[in-house]
């Protein structure tokens, strides 16, 4: 079996063993208290962030939220309004875009039409006053690396979709920036290739050694490739975790539901003990029994939030059906090859998404619509969140 | 059977369409542009007489049965040997030159300007920039008088001003003819200018400068040759009608400025000349004519090895 024919799950995995973190980070970029506005609207609202070196740092959000205006004042495109930007501990303030150490690839890809495609690569390094031996060889590197020798005399118009960018990115590359910033790399390109691609650039990261950071509303894009992810929304940064840290321990429903799916109920903490909690929530039969302790007090209005995945499914009983159980009727199933999500109408009226993995080739699943249903957890799988 | 045979007639139906549509341009040159070039060149190769028309017949019928051409060169041979037509040809050119020289000097700017002004101002400026279309070319030249003669207004002004002490010779100048044919022909300048400059994408710009280019020169390495074909349509669009200029020399120029378009006038109506006028005419379209067809096959030629070398 070829390596990408494994599930995302597996993929993902195997990428993470591999990245080579920094024995001690070392930040690169620090963003303090950066506000942007275009008139009466903000853009981006009192950001603060360090990248660390050497770090794939993406920026995931919806549409509007301020992705694009931050790598912009990055790249020295937008000045913002407040706070000051420091890259490799040099404030950037009155630093122009072309003296910045920085390069940046566009989402458009911007490569320049009347040029060939050594030439796009040579721009960079022809305004740095490089040697004509020296730019012939590092455009030679460049156009291996991205897999494109033969087609070095070739004009941008005569490349598909997927050679453009990666003729932008060996251009962006070839200066070799301290951080390259990627505004949405792979938007442009099908799933299979954005999944393929998404693999090389956290291999050439890994190699380069350079700083990413990389601008996606890609949720999946984000969980595969980076080392740390910040989420942001309305201009502002909710949570800046590892993907695992953001997927396991969100900080609010709309990080949870964001970044994967999520199942949450709304409840009070009954009992709040040191090592352990229960929540009543009114959407579900049972109490939620948590095995350690919550924020809040007792009284205090939570929610208690169960990823799709974590929850199980029978047609019997579980065996403590006194709590972390509810019951209710398969509503829809949703095949998804791998695995299928089932939406189960809880007895409340509420449903619930539950995924399952498809183990077997049984035509008929073992559970299907209309059927009654047990859906039940582990205490220790039970998120709860204040807001 | 039948179903081919009507396969076939919608076929040829449609071959017949498409031929159609593209007849119609041929069909409009050859009537408007290549039917009187004819007559022309054929007015050129034939001489002058005293009568009505001017100029011997090129075809008569001889003794009721030969077909007799009488065709000369010798129209052609006289504007070579009159130093004065080469030297009016080459005035010409120098005089369109310079002028389109100028008008792209101005013009680049101006059509930078309103293609990278506010999307609601492009259309006000435009039209400013066309404006002048609304007035009668004559009068526009005429105003220039007005504007240029001693005690016109920009001597007034510049007298005022105390810039100078007596009114400056400009009209009828060559310098008045430069003035008047920039002014005339910028909106062809512009215009191209606008619409190529206007469709570019501005992350090249961003592009460049996020690769290290300061501003000045990501201008000059990725605007300019981007907008190369603007530059050359609307140099062509100005250089070639003020070649052939009449009226702006005649009514802004002097007794010394030597343009083609004056020479032609003179021959034609003063000196009643068909045949030498017509030569006149037929060598200033050639002359004009071959460096662009030579021009746009280099470029194709360019193009064509640009290509093959991608490949
Ligand atoms: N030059 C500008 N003038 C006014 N408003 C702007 C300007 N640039 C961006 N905005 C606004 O700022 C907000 C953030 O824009 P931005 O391009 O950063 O979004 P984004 O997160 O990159 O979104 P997307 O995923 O759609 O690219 C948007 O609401 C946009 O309308
Ligand atoms: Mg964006």
């Amino acid at each position: 079996m070829s390596e990408s024919s494994l599930p995302a799950a597996h993929q993902q995995r195997s990428l993470q063993q591999k990245r080579i973190v920094p024995p001690n980070p070392e930040p690169v970029i620090v963003i303090d208290g950066v506000t942007k506005r275009f008139g009466d609207f903000t853009a981006v609202d009192d950001v603060s962030l360090t990248i660390d070196r050497g770090e794939l740092f993406s920026l995931l959000g919806g549409s509007g939220c301020g992705k694009t205006t931050l790598l912009r004042m990055l790249a020295g495109f937008e000045t913002p309004t407040k706070g000051r930007i420091l890259i490799d501990g040099q404030d950037m303030t009155d630093v122009p875009p072309y003296a910045r150490p920085v390069n940046m690839m566009f989402q458009s890809y911007a490569l320049f039409p009347h040029m060939t495609v050594e030439q796009n690569i040579a721009f960079g390094l022809k305004q740095d006053g490089m040697a004509r031996d020296a730019i012939r060889a590092r455009v030679a590197e460049m156009l291996d690396m991205v897999e494109l020798s033969a087609l070095g005399p070739r004009k941008p118009h005569q490349l598909s979709g997927g050679q453009r960018q990666r003729v932008a990115l060996a251009r962006a590359l070839a200066k070799r920036p301290k951080v390259l910033l990627l505004d949405e790399p792979l938007g442009a390109l099908d799933k299979k290739l954005r999944e393929r691609t998404q693999l090389e650039l956290v291999n050439l990261q890994c190699q380069l050694g350079i700083t990413f950071v990389v601008v996606t509303h890609d949720q999946e894009e984000a969980m595969t490739m980076s080392d740390r992810v910040a989420i942001m929304n309305q201009g502002r940064i909710l949570q800046v975790d590892s993907p695992h840290a953001m997927y396991e321990f969100p900080g609010t429903r709309f990080v949870a539901e964001f970044f994967g799916s999520i199942n949450a109920f709304e409840g009070t903490i009954a009992e709040d003990g040191l090592t352990h909690a229960v929540i009543s929530c009114p959407d579900l039969d049972a109490p939620v029994y948590v095995n350690h302790s919550v924020p809040g007090y007792e009284g205090s209005t939570v929610w208690a939030a169960l990823r799709p995945e974590k929850i199980t499914l029978s047609k019997q009983p579980p065996a403590d059906p006194a709590r972390n159980v509810a019951r209710g009727v398969v509503e829809d199933i949703v095949y998804l090859g791998g695995d299928s999500t089932y939406l189960v109408r809880l007895e409340s009226g509420r449903r619930i998404r539950v995924a399952l993995q498809n183990l077997t080739r049984a035509a008929e699943p073992e559970v299907t619509w209309d059927d009654a249903v047990w859906v039940s957890w582990r205490p220790e799988n039970v998120v709860v969140l204040t807001s | 059977m039948i179903a081919r045979a009507g396969q076939w007639v919608t076929e040829v139906l449609q071959a017949g369409g498409r031929r159609l549509v593209i007849a119609v341009p041929f069909v409009w040159l050859l009537l408007f542009f290549l039917a009187p070039f004819a007559i022309v060149a054929k007015i050129s190769l034939a001489e002058f007489r005293v009568g009505v028309p001017p100029y011997t017949p090129l075809f008569e019928i001889v003794e009721g049965a030969w077909l007799h051409i009488r065709a000369t060169l010798g129209n052609y041979a006289y504007l070579i040997d009159d130093p004065l037509y080469v030297a009016a040809y080459l005035s010409s050119v120098k005089i369109a030159a310079v002028s389109t020289v100028f008008a792209l000097l101005i013009g680049y700017p101006m059509a930078y300007g309103i293609a990278r002004s506010a999307q609601p101002w492009r259309n006000v400026l435009l039209l400013a920039v066309m404006l002048p279309f609304w007035t009668s070319f004559l009068i526009r030249v005429y105003a220039w008088i007005g504007i240029l003669r001693s005690n016109g207004l920009l001597n007034n002004f510049l007298l005022w001003l105390g810039v100078i002490d007596e009114p400056l010779v400009l009209l009828n100048t060559d310098l008045a003819v430069y003035i008047g044919i920039v002014y005339s022909y910028l909106p062809f300048m512009i215009l191209p200018l606008y619409a190529t400059l206007e469709k570019m994408d501005l992350s090249l710009l961003e592009a460049a400068q996020d690769l290290g280019c300061r501003p000045w020169k990501a201008f000059v390495t990725v605007t300019l040759p981007l907008s190369l074909p603007g530059i050359i349509a609307g140099s062509m669009l100005v250089f070639i009608p003020a070649v052939g200029e009449f009226v702006i020399p005649d009514l802004l120029g002097g007794p010394s400025t030597l343009m083609i378009g004056k020479v032609l006038w003179s021959e034609f109506f003063n000196n009643r000349d068909w045949p030498v006028a017509s030569a006149v005419a037929i060598a200033m379209l050639v002359l004009l004519v071959a460096p662009i067809v030579f021009f746009q096959r280099y470029r194709m030629r360019q193009d064509e090895k640009a290509r093959e070398a991608a490949l």
